[in-house]
């Protein structure tokens, strides 16, 4: 049988997608391993009992100095920073990209200025963010929204700019207004395509938020990894970035879930 | 009967290359015209002109009497080869749609006893199209012959003035494509509708029609196939048909298609 015909079941799938992974931790399992039979006071491939230590006094033991849970205020914090560029995003990506690919005028006057932006790489913007901003939490959302709205809202216009010639003028002989198209027809068509967008720029938010955050903050996931980089604490960064995978991955999962059950007709699921 | 729609001297052009030239027509309420000719004769041309989707470069439409705006409005409906209905709508919601957007102009939807009101009436039209059963289907789980019935339940719902009909049935197998002719022709009875419909097929255009159309070129220059644009070249009417006449066997004069296509286009057009 041709591999491109071979069907895989789902509890088989779930083995094998797991056995690469297993695979990884157990090659770095061998290389920590074989590092500290040679050099009992290695940092660079810490052994798990030590990311368990060292998390422990982030985790459950509250800092000396401030008294908080680090890794919890980190994690908030960043999350937060997150939260609100995607929301801000999604929202300016939905209001804008809409009528800029419905409405011919509006993508004339703005259509050149939004691609202009979007080729921009935000991380050149940082200065200026935070010259504008300080270097407070205004500038690390700001360097979210600048590096991912642009291409969200691209995504969203180009997507309603698609829908079929055919429906926006069955919707006119249907006597729908433009207020009425935009409401009932391209809204609910833009939503899962918005859903899909965000999944995508997950990933580009959580670089743009690590990156603000090693610049600039005091708090937060991504000072907490270039924070503890200086003492080469492998035992905190490593648990830190699975933690950060992690996050993005059942961000991702939510967002799936959440597209198949509110736009079930946009992923052909029988209802 | 009275003139509903009439077209005079209408050209379309884009820059030198003119699609239509010359069309003068007057066609009256409850007829049933076919629009039929080679491809790239402008059917569609025409019909989009007559929709409000393109504006012709010369001459007049008037419907009722009134110049037509260059803009889609409800008093002509239409349905499409594809893509006629909204995927992210049910069977009701799609038909419930026109009648929204009449009613609520501001949230183009209805509540309580309006709404209510509104989906008696829309079950009734998706009845008379035989989806009666089928209310909460989207279209992607629906047959390409379903979905056109909702295209047709969805338009009849605004009682356009014009039904028009750009190759409907064209994507269709031939089984569906008899039954979706009984259809048309039943509700094109009992609605009194006036439809004009472009077609391929020419079995089609004389079963189903009162009156078939033909556009062609009828001057061609050789080095300059662009210059001269198609016309009417022949209009034949179908008189034994009219909207009142009842039962027509559209099936029978649909399957007898190619003797059909023989006696009447080429004989007649010879004649002509």
């Amino acid at each position: 049988m041709r591999w491109i015909n071979q069907r895989i079941g789902r509890g088989n799938s779930l083995l094998m997608g797991i056995a690469p992974i297993l695979i990884l931790i157990i090659v770095y399992l061998i290389f920590a391993a074989d590092r500290h039979a040679i050099n009992p006071a290695d940092k660079i491939l810490p052994l798990p009992g030590q990311m368990v230590d060292a998390m422990r006094a982030l985790v459950i033991e509250p800092d000396p100095l401030s008294g908080r849970y680090l890794f919890w205020a980190d994690t908030l914090a960043s999350l937060q920073r997150l939260g609100l560029g995607l929301a801000i995003s999604t929202l300016s990506a939905l209001l804008v990209g809409l009528v800029l690919g419905i409405l011919p005028p509006v993508r004339a006057t703005f259509g050149m200025l939004v691609t202009g932006i979007a080729v921009i790489p935000p991380i050149a913007l940082l200065p200026i963010l935070f010259i504008a901003f300080g270097l407070g939490e205004t500038a690390k959302v700001a360097l979210i929204v600048i590096g991912i709205a642009p291409f969200m809202i691209r995504d969203i216009a180009g997507h309603v700019g698609s829908l079929p010639r055919e429906q926006i003028v069955k919707a006119q002989t249907l006597g729908a207004s433009t207020w009425q198209l935009i409401l009932r027809v391209a809204l609910p068509q833009a939503m899962p395509r918005l859903l899909q967008a965000v999944r995508l720029s997950l990933g580009p938010a959580w670089v743009f938020l690590i990156s603000a955050e090693a610049i600039a903050a005091d708090i937060g996931l991504g000072y907490r990894i270039f924070l503890v980089r200086r003492y080469l604490a492998m035992d905190v960064i490593l648990p830190y970035v699975a933690w950060i995978a992690l996050l993005a991955a059942v961000t991702d999962f939510l967002l799936v879930r959440s597209s198949h059950r509110l736009f079930g007709w946009a992923h052909g699921d029988r209802h | 009967m009275s003139t509903l729609l009439s077209l005079q001297d209408i050209w379309i052009e884009y820059g030198d290359k003119v699609v239509l030239e010359r069309i003068n027509l007057e066609i009256e309420e409850g007829s049933f015209v076919s629009i039929i000719g080679p491809s790239g004769a402008g059917k569609s041309s025409l019909l989009r002109l007559v929709l409000g989707q393109d504006t012709s470069s010369r001459g007049s439409i008037t419907l009722d009497g009134v110049p037509l705006k260059p803009e889609c409005e409800p008093d002509r409906g239409v349905v499409f080869q594809r893509y006629s209905v909204f995927p992210h709508m049910t069977v009701l919601g799609n038909t419930l749609f026109g009648l929204e957007c009449a009613q609520a102009p501001i949230t183009a939807r209805l509540f309580g006893a309006k709404r209510r009101a509104a989906i008696a009436e829309a079950e009734e039209m998706l009845e008379a199209v035989g989806l009666g059963d089928h209310l909460h289907l989207y279209p992607a789980q629906m047959s390409g012959g379903m979905q056109q019935r909702l295209a047709i339940a969805q338009a009849l719902i605004k009682r356009p003035r014009i039904l028009l009909l750009d190759e409907p049935f064209g994507a269709l197998d031939p089984g569906i494509r008899s039954d979706m002719h009984k259809l048309i022709t039943r509700l094109w009875n009992d609605y009194s509708l006036t439809v004009i419909m472009v077609t391929h097929d020419i079995g089609e255009a004389f079963g189903l029609g009162t009156r078939v159309l033909t556009l062609d070129k009828w001057r061609h220059d050789p080095h300059a196939p662009q210059r001269f644009g198609a016309t009417v070249v022949y209009d034949l009417a179908l008189t034994r048909k009219t909207a009142s006449a009842g039962e027509i066997s559209t099936a029978k004069s649909i399957e007898h298609h190619p003797e059909n296509n023989r006696s009447i286009t080429i004989d007649r057009t010879n004649n002509n």
